[in-house]
Formats: C-alpha cells, sequence, structure tokens
C-alpha cells in the first residue's frame, strides 16, 4: 500500500531528528508539541488552505516569527499571538527546529 | 496485520529488536472514528509501527459535527463534512464498521455489535456524548424525532435542516441549550448565527429564541456582537436567570416550558439537552457519578481503570473544552503515552491546545484559543496565554477567522481522515 510513507516519515523524524546542542527538550516532547500545529498548518507542517505552511522555512526564519506572535509584535497575526503565549523559551526552539528539520526527510 | 508489516524499515530502524518482539504482540483497540479515535490510532500507527491498531466505528461515512452549523446555513454541502476511513487503512489502522457494546475489564476484551470479540492490551475509548434522555422532562429519543437536537451530526442535522426549509416565513425558531458542560460550548451560539443567515436570506420575517440555563457563554461579547451586526434584532438570547432555562419539552406540541412556568411556542424546535459520555465509557467502568470520565492529566488514561484511556468531549478535563480541536491533540498525546509505555520509554511531556473558530456570518469570523499542560496531575493554563478575539478587531481580522476557520477543517481533516 503507497501510505507507507509517512509511518516511516514520522517513525525516521523521531530517530534522525538530530538534537541539535543546546536543545533543551527531548525529540519526543518536540514531536508531541509539533502534533499541535499541523491541526491548521497541515499534515507535516504542508498547508492545505488559506494557512501558511511551516515547511520549507529556516529554523532561523520561524523561531523569529514565533518570538514575534509570542511578544504581540506580529501585527497580521490572529490565534498565533494568544497560543504562542503558552509555551516557553526552549519550546519555542524546539518547535522551529522540528519543522526545519521536516525538509528534506 | 500490524501497522509494521508495510514499514519493516521504518520500525527495525527505531526498536530494538527485542522491545520490538514484545510490542509487535501488542493490540490496541480504539474506539469511536471521530476526531480524538481516529487521530489516536493514526498517530498509535505512526509511533510505533510494531503495534496492532484496531479502530471501531459504526460508520463507514463520519460527519462531523464541526461545520454541521454551516451546513445547516446552507453554507457546505453534507458531502463536504463527511469522511471515510481509507486514509486510515492504508496509514495501517484495522478499521472495524460495528458498535462497541461491552467491555470485560478482567478478561481485557471488546464486545462488538457484530458479534465478534476483541481482545485488547491497551483500550482507548472515543465515544462522544450520548443525550440524557428524559433530563427535561418529556424529552426522549422519540421527541428528538420531532424535536431534534442535531448535537449529533448524522440524521437528526438532516432532520432539522429540512425543518428549517419548511418553516414559514415569520416563524419561530426556538432553541433550548444546556448549563456546562456539555459538548461544543460556542456551539449553541454559532448555531443561532447560521440559522439566522438562513432565514435572513430566505425567510427575512421569521425569529431565533434562545432559551438557556447559563448566564454567560464561549465568545458572549463577540457573538453578541456579531449577531447585532449581521442579523438585526433577529436572534434573541434570554439567560438562566430571565427566566431562560427550559425543564419540560413538549415536542408534539413544539412548546417547551421554562423554570417559571412561562411556554414558549416554535415553529422548529431545536432542544440540546443535557449530556454525558457515550454508552461504552460507562459499560468499561470508567465513568465517575457526574456520567463524564475522569482521566490523568499527563496521559488520558483512566484514572478508574489502569489500561483504559479515554479522549475527547466524554472527559472531564476542563479547563479543556469539549472541543474536536481539543480532542486531536488528547489522542496524539494518548498515543504518544501508550507507545511509549508498550515500547518501555518515557512518555513525552504532555502539551494540550485548542482552537475553535466560529462562523457568524461569511467573512465573518471569531475564535478562541487555549495551552495547556499537565503540572501535578492537573490541567492547567500556563498564565496570559489563551483567550478569545479582540472585540474591537476590524473587519479584516474576522475576514481572516472566517478564512483561518475554513483552513483549519481542511488541515484537521487531512491529519484525520486524509481529507
Amino acid at each position: 500500500m503507497s501510505s507507507a510513507f509517512p509511518l516511516n516519515r514520522f517513525a525516521l523524524a523521531l530517530l534522525l531528528a538530530p538534537l541539535a546542542a543546546g536543545a533543551q527538550l527531548r525529540v519526543q516532547d518536540a514531536s508531541v508539541l509539533a502534533g499541535t500545529c499541523v491541526n491548521c498548518h497541515g499534515p507535516e507542517g504542508r498547508s492545505t488552505g488559506a494557512i501558511p505552511s511551516l515547511r520549507g522555512h529556516t529554523a532561523g526564519y520561524l523561531l523569529q516569527r514565533l518570538r514575534a506572535f509570542r511578544a504581540g509584535q506580529a501585527p497580521d497575526a490572529t490565534v498565533m499571538t494568544r497560543l504562542m503565549k503558552g509555551y516557553d523559551d526552549a519550546q519555542v526552539e524546539a518547535l522551529a527546529q522540528w519543522f526545519a528539520d521536516q525538509e528534506g526527510r | 496485520m500490524s501497522c509494521t508489516r508495510r514499514t519493516v524499515l521504518a520500525s527495525a530502524l527505531a526498536l530494538p529488536a527485542f522491545v520490538h518482539a514484545r510490542a509487535e504482540a501488542a493490540h490496541v483497540v480504539v474506539v469511536g472514528g471521530g476526531f480524538g479515535g481516529a487521530t489516536a490510532a493514526r498517530y498509535l500507527c505512526l509511533r510505533a509501527p510494531g503495534v496492532r491498531v484496531t479502530l471501531v466505528e459504526p460508520a463507514e461515512r463520519f460527519h462531523t459535527c464541526p461545520f454541521s452549523n454551516l451546513y445547516l446555513a446552507g453554507l457546505r454541502t453534507w458531502d463536504s463534512i463527511g469522511h471515510g476511513y481509507a486514509g486510515l487503512r492504508a496509514a495501517g489502522v484495522e478499521v472495524v464498521h460495528a458498535r462497541a457494546e461491552d467491555v470485560n475489564t478482567a478478561a481485557r476484551t471488546l464486545r462488538l455489535s457484530s458479534g465478534q470479540t476483541l481482545r485488547w492490551d491497551r483500550l482507548v475509548l472515543s465515544p462522544g456524548v450520548d443525550m440524557r434522555w428524559n433530563a427535561l422532562e418529556g424529552y426522549d429519543e422519540a421527541a428528538a424525532k420531532r424535536a431534534p437536537h442535531a448535537w449529533k451530526a448524522g440524521p437528526q442535522t438532516l432532520l432539522l435542516r429540512r425543518q428549517l426549509e419548511a418553516m414559514p416565513d415569520g416563524g419561530r425558531f426556538v432553541m433550548a441549550i444546556p448549563d456546562n458542560p456539555f459538548r461544543c460550548p460556542p456551539g449553541p451560539y454559532e448555531r443561532a448565527a447560521m440559522v439566522a443567515h438562513y432565514l435572513k436570506r430566505h425567510k427575512p420575517r421569521s425569529k431565533v429564541l434562545l432559551l438557556d440555563a447559563k448566564d454567560s457563554f464561549s465568545k458572549q461579547a463577540l457573538f453578541q456582537q456579531g449577531w447585532k451586526a449581521l442579523y438585526g434584532d433577529m436572534i434573541e438570547w434570554v439567560k438562566q436567570s430571565d427566566d431562560g432555562q427550559v425543564l419540560r419539552v413538549d415536542a408534539a406540541r413544539l412548546e417547551v416550558e421554562t423554570a417559571f412556568g412561562t411556554r414558549h411556542k416554535a415553529d422548529v424546535l431545536n432542544v440540546i439537552p443535557p449530556q454525558k459520555a457515550g454508552f461504552i465509557a460507562e459499560r468499561a467502568g470508567v465513568t465517575d457519578a457526574s456520567g463524564w470520565v475522569p482521566v490523568k492529566a499527563e496521559s488520558f488514561e483512566s484514572r478508574r481503570v489502569a489500561g483504559i484511556y479515554a479522549l475527547g468531549d466524554a472527559t472531564i478535563a476542563a479547563p479543556i473544552p469539549k472541543s474536536g480541536f481539543a480532542a486531536n491533540t488528547q489522542g496524539k498525546v494518548a498515543a504518544a503515552a501508550i507507545a511509549a509505555d508498550l515500547l518501555g520509554q518515557t512518555a513525552p511531556t504532555a502539551s494540550y491546545a485548542n482552537t475553535c473558530y466560529s462562523l457568524i456570518g461569511p467573512g465573518y469570523g471569531i475564535s478562541v484559543a487555549g495551552v495547556y499542560r499537565a503540572e501535578g496531575g492537573k490541567l492547567v493554563e500556563p498564565a496570559g496565554s489563551g483567550g478569545v478575539s479582540p472585540l474591537d478587531g476590524n473587519a479584516d481580522y474576522r475576514a481572516a477567522e472566517a478564512r483561518y476557520g475554513e483552513a483549519w477543517y481542511a488541515a484537521i481533516s487531512a491529519d484525520i481522515w486524509d481529507r
């Protein structure tokens, strides 16, 4: 069956995601945090509609956006301003890294 | 068949051989193919490729409560809010279309309406809600055929739409709304707006009367602002302390009676009664005196029966609301916890969230969002996080949230059912 693909992707992501120097979260913890994001941004962070993709960005760019949401400095944002205030620095960094690492996998 | 058959590479890499052997024998049975259960089944396959996962769901096509109000408004087709299970099957989930009828916790078995009995190592119950028939005097299953609740998407929703279509211009749509807790706290108020949208276009002299057993509700100021902006005085909300609480229903006469004895006659009567966890939760012995399921904050495992997990609307999870989005995040946490348990690993740290959009009219959306974590055995919201759309949001903001609501529906449907 054709959809062995996503299984491989997720299991491999858990196995192979680099635990970047200084990362404070286990990759399993990051995977649970990231599970929430895809509910709006699309499976594996690939957009299915008007909400932008999380794929195809560097960790640096994602981190900058997530921090701007949390600081209330993203004038175009709606729910992201409210949601990001629920995550600490380490979680925000882990999320940015998680979606940056999805690319090429 | 286990999830692993077609993912030999992934599972061989992901799991040490000895753990793999143990995990492969494990069977997780999930009851309920909605937002909680279907998510848990899919993510169990993703996280524990060696585990056998069976999903038990009566419907071959699952229609969602989210966006069913848009169907009532004529803004979505019935087909567009229905989802099949081919995607889950392709992901390695065994899907059985039957009703779960009884649980034997000692033997760890589940009996199905088909006569089949499934043996489980872990059981996940995501049964949604059942109506408390006769909690409102006179409102039972037969009465619901005349005065639909339409609080489970299906024949009840179709019936309510047909009644709206048959309603005369100048008629009165009456909705009875229960006290907390109930499925989808903003749902009745979105429904009021969606019914008003339909009536404004087709039967503009009609009225919408909301009789509420509460004095306040989710996103209240935003709803009231939106109702006024789009529908003028068409929608009237009567709170509990103004005699809004319905106690009796006379479905044959399309009439309700409030706590103070006021009778309201309807042309279309929509009664949303008090609710409780779906029937199978009670059979499994995981409900408490409230009728809902107490769960552990860090995993959504039952507090009463080890090895059984419960998700979604059936659970006691406040401050997490009874929403599809929240059930999905609970499903992902439970899947991770079960996978870790079966594989002998440490469970990941739980993290839950909710984002709930309500549509007041085309191009006019509002939202509530929240983030939740487990702390000392309790579910808590980080200070300063979450909340509702700004009351002073401009038209662009409301339009963006209407678009994002549509996009959310597409994304979460793809995450769970593939489309």
